[in-house]
């Protein structure tokens, strides 16, 4: 099947996001492809703030199943995020239990004034009431795939499908 | 893989009870989580909802300030329930064997032992009795191993110093008595150091520590030549009423760390001691308190490290 372009999603999201932005606008970006597309979008945007990294595996609502993911990244918000309007980036919007462990861990630092969900891609299936504000492209999944966001060595971003390793 | 008693069926950590036989990159992992929840610890929430429900009995059947506290606050930001059990004074003076005391707060659903023992080789024999879903740390048992500690001077060895390979580590004093310095000679051979070297008076230095792969030294001077890292460890005073050792005096004016004898490590050397220590015997104030001393970034980062033991084997 033929998916959407990442680089002219991550255009069309920055022109989409750049009339919204304000003094107390900032970003963070999940791990791993979230990371990569929240480092584009603040470097096409020229934020002020310096852009924030998170890793959301001590707050996952899996690890007594699934135990500690190998290689945790260290979550770094190199700002105050109390009275922010935050820009949280992740690639694929999926059951929303990736986003629901982010705004946990968002709060442990500190109340934002809002949180908004920007995503590139959106492939349905949501467990929990969660939506995006900002959204690149609706995506549909088979079943037993996996969608996700690769970087190059050159750093062009692509989507991709892969065989689902659990479920 | 089987038969090593810290994995599970998958090759995982089911319980740390000695750096020696734990793959490297099982090492990794643990020093790589640790890095993540520094993070956590630097925070003004310094909680992660990991362990929530989980419990963790501390069991010291030896008496610790420093380890215990360091668990204890650990397992409190990880939001898992702490119980301290101080065994000394309590049942085993009545004479519980150490399996029924386990057996029985096993039945208080725990889910982690930390346990410290005079007995080497205790942990392991809580690890090969408690049920499957509840895990054992080492933290410390009698001269043989204490994991976390091990780990924790990894930490900050790798913090401090970024990679392994091309490392000259030192470690001194009493290595004879020590778990301290048996696990970091573990940990540090499996993580590639080139070069590490025991510094000692004869008495304290078990004849085949050379079979781990170490460079004996009883001059100190000569020993420290060229270090990166400096392990100081702590003198026991009990030591000095034995043959072992003429007297404090005479092993500061040998073996205890002073500023002059530091110059002859690297300029940028790092100088570490796993605690308590004892001023004016195996480490001088100067030297302690100085440019080169680490030891207390060491006592925040085996927080850190302790959250990444626990961390991990409760999820497998």
């Amino acid at each position: 099947m033929q998916l959407p372009d990442a680089e002219k999603l991550c255009e069309q999201l920055a022109a989409e996001l750049a009339p919204k932005l304000g003094p107390k606008s900032a970003m963070i970006g999940l791990y791993t492809g979230g990371a990569w597309l929240a480092e584009r979008l603040h470097k096409l945007l020229d934020m002020k703030s310096p852009l924030g990294l998170m890793d959301i595996a001590f707050y996952r609502d899996d690890y007594h199943e699934q135990g500690l993911h190998h290689d945790p990244k260290r979550t770094r918000i190199p700002f105050d995020v109390s009275g922010r309007d935050l820009l949280l980036v992740d690639d694929v919007l999926y059951t929303g239990r990736t986003v629901r462990a982010a705004m946990n861990e968002l709060f442990d630092y500190g109340r934002p004034a809002s949180i908004s969900l920007v995503v590139l891609a959106d492939r349905g299936g949501r467990q929990l009431p969660i939506c995006a504000q900002y959204c690149g492209a609706k995506v549909a999944v088979p079943a037993g795939r996996r969608l996700s966001l690769t970087r190059a060595a050159d750093g062009r971003l692509a989507l991709a499908l892969e065989p689902d390793r659990a479920e | 893989m089987q038969s090593n008693p810290q994995l599970n069926a998958k090759g995982e950590l089911q319980h740390l009870l000695s750096i020696e036989g734990l793959p490297r990159e099982i090492v990794t992992q643990i020093l790589d989580t640790a890095e993540s929840f520094a993070g956590v610890t630097e925070r003004e929430v310094k909680k992660v909802p990991l362990l929530r429900g989980k419990s963790v009995f501390n069991l010291f059947f030896e008496p610790s300030t420093r380890t215990r506290t360091t668990f204890e606050i650990a397992a409190k930001r990880l939001s898992a329930d702490v119980i301290n059990l101080n065994i000394a004074a309590s049942s085993q003076t009545k004479g519980e064997s150490l399996l029924d005391t386990v057996a029985n707060l096993s039945a208080m659903q725990a889910d982690i032992f930390v346990v410290r023992h005079e007995a080497s080789g205790a942990p392991y024999l809580v690890a090969r009795h408690v049920k499957p879903h509840e895990h054992v740390i080492n933290a410390g048992d009698g001269r043989h191993a204490h994991p976390t500690q091990g780990l924790l001077d990894l930490y900050t060895i790798r913090h401090f110093k970024k990679d392994f390979r091309g490392l000259t580590v030192a470690i001194v004093g009493d290595v004879l008595h020590s778990r301290v310095a048996r696990s970091l000679i573990h940990g540090l051979t499996t993580l590639g150091a080139p070069e590490v070297r025991v510094i000692g008076p004869q008495t304290l230095v078990p004849t085949g520590v050379a079979a781990l792969g170490v460079h004996v030294f009883h001059d100190m001077r000569e020993g420290l030549k060229g270090c990166d890292v400096v392990v100081m460890l702590r003198l026991q005073n009990e030591r000095m009423r034995g043959a072992l050792l003429p007297s404090a005096q005479e092993y500061f004016k040998n073996y205890g760390l002073t500023l002059e004898k530091l110059s002859v490590a690297k300029p940028d050397a790092i100088v570490m001691h796993p605690g308590p220590m004892n001023r004016g015997v195996e480490i001088d104030s100067s030297v302690a308190d100085g440019p080169h001393s680490v030891i207390l970034p060491q006592v925040t980062f085996g927080i850190a490290v302790r959250m990444a033991v626990m961390s991990i084997v409760a999820g497998n």
